[in-house]
C-alpha cells in the first residue's frame, strides 16, 4: 500500500483513511494477530499481580502529582543533570528542537546518528529534518528499521511495524540489505537486523534517543527497550541527544518500582522487558562523553492548561489501549494520520494540534471504555473523547449542524408535550423505514424469528450520516408512558 | 530590555499559569501518594531462590547453584562448553573465579581484564564474565550496578555470552524490593536485565538474541 502521511495537519480525516486502510486485508490480518498475541500475554500476566489495581491507582497519583508540580520538576531534573555533566535544552516546538539536535549533532562532527526507538522524535518529524542539514539517521530498533528501509510509518507505538509479516519484512530486507538468499524465518530475519546494524553501533559516534523516564531527584534516564540496541546506542557512542516531552518527568528513583511493573506487562506482555538501562548524566569511561536532553514542549503546556484534557499527560506509551480498541484492530495505526494511533492518539493528537487539526479523531472510537480498564495509569480516554468532542464542536460555532442538531433535541426534550409530539410525528415518518428482522433464536443457526423490534437502516439527507455505519432501532409502536397511560386508566 | 524569552523561561512561564503548583507544596504532596500495592517479599528465601531459577529458564538462561567454592570449576566448564576463545572481565571481578579457566594446558582461553577497550575492540570478545548487585526473583530480573566486579555497561552488551554470578544474599523476591535496595546505587549507571536480548517485533514472535549477548548463564552462588 501507499505510505500514509502521519502528519495531523494535512493527513486525511479518520474515517476517509479508515475506509481505504479496510479494504487492506492482508493489514487487517496481521494487525488482528498481532494485537490479539499482546493481549492474551498481557492478560494473563495482569492476572498473576494480585495487586494490579493498586499499583494502577498509585501510578495515576505519581503521574497526575508530576503534572500538578511539573515546572518544580523539571528545574529540579535540569539541576542534577546539569551537576551530573549532563545539559539541559528547552524546545517550544517541534522546529525548536529539530533545530538543537541538529546543531548538536553538527557540533559532535556527526554525519551519521543512530537511533533508539522514538515517538517523540517521530513526532517532530527528526529524521527529515536531519537529512535536510546532510546528517542520515540509522534507526536501530527493528521494527523502526523495518519501516525505514521499507519507507514506511509507524502504526503503533510500542510494536511500530506491526502491520508487517514476515513475508513482507523479508522482501524488505532482502531488496535494501542486498541478501538475496535471506530465508523467512523470524531467526533469519533477526540475525540479518543484527548484523547490518552492528556494523553501525561500532562506527557511529552520534545518537539520538527519546526517554521513557526522566528522574528529578537525581537527574537520571530511564530507556526500557528489548534488543539492546538502546544500550549500544546510549552506551557505545561519544554524544548522546535524548529528545523527551516535559510530561515524561518522575519525582523520585523509587517511583520507577510503581512504573516499571505496569509498563512491561501492559506494553508487551511480559513480566519484565529484556533491558532498562537508568543512568545519570556523564561517567567517565563509561558511556558517552557529552549527554544532552531536549525536553520538548510542543503544546504538551496547552493540554496541561485544559483541566479535562490534562491526564493525556499521565500517558507512560504502553499501547495497551490501542491493543484493546476494536476501532483500532479494525483500521491499524496508519488510520489515526498521527504517530501516536488508538484511543491515546485520538485524544493526544487533537490536544498537541491545538485542535486545530486531527478534529476526526475524537469520534474515532465507540466509547466502549476497554482502553480506560487497561491503561496502567488510569487515564479516562472515554471522558476526556467527549469532552474533545465538544470543543470540536464548540470550534466549529453555533451554526455547525450538529450544534444547531442538538440544540433542537434539547428544545424537544424540555418539554413534555414536544417530546410526545415528536414521538408521534417519528412514528409517522418511519412507517416506510423501520423493518421487522430474522434474529438468531438460541444456540442454533438454523433456528431463526422475527424479532419484536424493528430497525431502520437508511435515513434521508443529512441524517444519513448516523445510518451509514450503524443500524437504529425504530421508535416502538407504542411507548412506556402510553403504556402506563393505558394501564391505570 | 530585549523582549526575547528563552524557551526555557517561556516553558516554565506556561506551566505556572496552567494551574500547577510550586516546589514549597512538592513535598507534602508527594507523601500523600496512596502505595497500597504489595511491598513486602511472600516467599521464603529458598522458594524465592527457586522462583529466580525458574523465570530465568523461561528466558532460555542455563542456571547453576553452586559454593562459592565450586565458582571456578563450574566457569572452566561452562566457557569450554560455550567454545568461548577470548574473554573479558572487569576489573574488579575475583581472580579465583577464572583460576579453573585458561589455566588447562590444551586451553586456548584468553582472558582479558577490560581497559578501556572501544567499541571495535569489544567486539573480538565472544564471552563476558561479571558479578551482580542485585537479582529479583518475580520477574527474573538481573541488575548491574558498575561495580568494580561488574564493570562498565558496555562490556556487558557487545560479547556474545554472558556468565553472571548472583550472590544468594542479593536475591530478593519482588520489583518493589530490588529497587528499594537499588536506592543506595541510584545514581550509579544502572542496567536491568530480565532475560537474553530479544525482539518480538516479527509477528509477535519473541526471537532471541538481536544486539545483546545472545546467550546468559547464570551461576547462584551460595552465601
Amino acid at each position: 500500500m501507499s505510505v500514509m502521511e502521519l502528519d495531523p495537519r494535512t493527513a486525511l480525516s479518520f474515517p476517509k483513511a479508515a475506509k481505504m486502510l479496510l479494504k487492506e486485508t492482508e493489514l487487517r490480518g496481521n494487525v488482528r494477530r498481532a494485537t490479539e498475541t499482546i493481549q492474551a500475554k498481557r492478560r494473563k500476566l495482569v492476572a498473576e499481580k494480585d495487586d494490579w489495581q493498586e499499583l494502577r491507582e498509585s501510578a495515576r497519583q505519581i503521574r497526575a502529582h508530576v503534572l500538578a508540580h511539573l515546572g518544580a520538576y523539571l528545574e529540579e531534573f535540569e539541576r542534577n543533570l546539569t551537576r551530573a555533566g549532563g545539559t539541559v535544552h528547552w524546545a517550544r516546538n517541534a522546529e525548536e528542537a529539530q533545530a538543537i539536535v541538529v546543531s548538536l549533532a553538527k557540533e559532535a562532527g556527526a554525519q551519521e546518528v543512530i537511533k533508539i526507538k522514538s515517538m517523540t522524535t517521530e513526532e517532530i518529524h527528526l529524521n527529515g529534518a536531519l537529512e535536510e542539514a546532510g546528517i542520515h539517521a540509522y534507526e536501530t530498533d527493528l521494527a523502526e528499521l523495518i519501516l525505514q528501509l521499507g519507507h514506511d510509518t509507524p502504526s503503533h507505538i510500542v510494536v511500530p511495524a506491526l502491520h508487517k509479516n514476515r513475508a513482507q519484512i523479508r522482501e524488505i530486507f532482502k531488496r535494501e540489505m542486498n541478501l538475496p538468499e535471506l530465508g523467512s524465518a523470524p531467526e533469519d530475519l533477526a540475525e540479518a537486523a543484527r548484523r547490518f546494524l552492528r556494523e553501525k553501533f561500532l562506527r557511529v559516534h552520534t545518537a539520538v534517543s527519546g526517554a521513557n523516564f526522566l528522574i528529578a531527584e537525581t537527574g537520571g534516564i530511564c530507556i526500557v527497550e528489548s534488543e539492546g540496541n538502546g544500550r549500544m546506542c546510549l552506551t557505545l557512542p561519544d554524544t548522546l541527544i535524548a529528545v523527551v516531552g516535559i510530561e515524561k518527568v518522575l519525582p523520585r528513583f523509587g517511583d520507577l518500582e510503581v512504573m516499571l511493573q505496569l509498563l512491561a506487562r501492559s506494553a508487551t506482555g511480559e513480566r519484565m522487558n529484556p533491558y532498562n538501562s537508568i543512568w545519570t548524566g556523564v561517567r567517565p569511561g563509561d558511556g558517552p562523553r557529552k549527554m544532552h536532553v531536549v525536553l520538548l514542549d510542543n503544546a504538551r503546556t496547552e493540554v496541561l492548561a485544559d483541566k479535562e484534557g490534562r491526564q493525556t499527560l499521565q500517558c507512560i506509551r504502553c499501547a495497551a489501549c490501542l491493543n484493546a480498541c476494536p476501532v483500532y484492530r479494525q483500521t491499524g495505526g496508519h488510520a489515526y494520520g498521527s504517530v501516536y494511533a488508538g484511543p491515546i492518539g485520538a485524544i493526544l493528537t487533537p490536544q498537541l494540534m491545538e485542535m486545530k487539526h486531527g478534529q476526526s479523531l475524537p469520534y474515532a472510537s465507540s466509547l466502549c471504555g476497554a482502553c480506560y480498564e487497561v491503561c496502567p495509569v488510569k487515564i479516562n480516554i472515554p471522558e476526556v473523547l467527549i469532552h474533545l468532542r465538544n470543543e470540536v464542536v464548540k470550534r466549529h460555532g453555533p451554526l455547525a449542524p450538529e450544534a444547531i442538531a442538538l440544540r433542537m433535541v434539547a428544545t424537544l426534550f424540555r418539554s413534555e408535550r414536544r417530546f410526545r409530539a415528536a414521538q408521534r410525528l417519528g412514528r409517522m415518518a418511519q412507517t416506510l423505514l423501520a423493518r421487522r428482522e430474522l434474529k438468531i433464536v438460541g444456540q442454533n443457526v438454523g433456528q431463526a424469528d422475527w424479532g419484536d423490534s424493528q430497525w431502520i437502516h437508511w435515513l434521508p439527507g443529512m441524517l444519513g450520516g448516523w445510518t451509514r455505519s450503524r443500524d437504529l432501532e425504530a421508535i416502538p409502536s407504542e411507548s412506556f408512558r402510553e403504556w402506563w397511560d393505558r394501564r391505570s386508566k | 530590555m530585549s523582549a526575547v524569552i528563552s524557551a526555557r523561561e517561556e516553558i516554565l512561564a506556561c506551566i505556572s499559569s496552567a494551574g500547577t503548583k510550586g516546589a514549597e507544596d512538592a513535598a507534602a504532596d508527594y507523601a500523600r501518594i496512596e502505595r497500597s500495592y504489595r511491598q513486602a517479599a511472600r516467599l521464603s528465601h529458598a522458594a524465592t531462590l527457586d522462583l529466580l531459577e525458574e523465570r530465568l529458564h523461561e528466558y532460555g538462561a542455563r542456571v547453576f547453584r553452586v559454593a562459592e567454592s565450586e565458582i571456578a570449576s563450574l566457569c572452566a566448564r561452562l566457557l569450554r562448553e560455550r567454545g568461548a576463545r577470548r574473554i573479558v572481565v572487569p576489573a574488579g571481578l575475583p581472580e579465583k573465579w577464572l583460576a579453573g579457566a585458561g589455566s588447562a594446558a590444551e586451553s586456548t582461553l584468553e582472558i582479558v581484564p577490560d581497559a578501556d577497550f572501544d567499541a571495535a575492540a569489544l567486539d573480538s570478545f565472544d564471552s563476558v564474565m561479571t558479578a551482580s548487585t542485585v537479582a529479583i526473583a518475580e520477574t527474573g530480573t538481573i541488575v548491574l550496578a558498575s561495580a568494580p566486579d561488574e564493570g562498565r555497561r558496555a562490556i556487558t552488551l557487545v560479547p556474545d555470552y554472558h556468565l553472571c554470578v548472583v550472590r544468594e544474599g542479593d536475591v530478593v523476591e519482588t520489583v518493589v524490593e530490588g529497587m528499594r535496595r537499588l536506592d543506595a546505587v541510584k545514581e550509579m549507571p544502572l542496567t536491568l536485565i530480565s532475560g537474553p536480548s530479544a525482539t518480538a517485533d516479527i509477528e509477535m514472535t519473541r526471537i532471541k538474541g538481536v544486539h545483546g549477548p545472545r546467550f546468559l548463564d547464570v551461576a547462584v552462588v551460595r552465601a
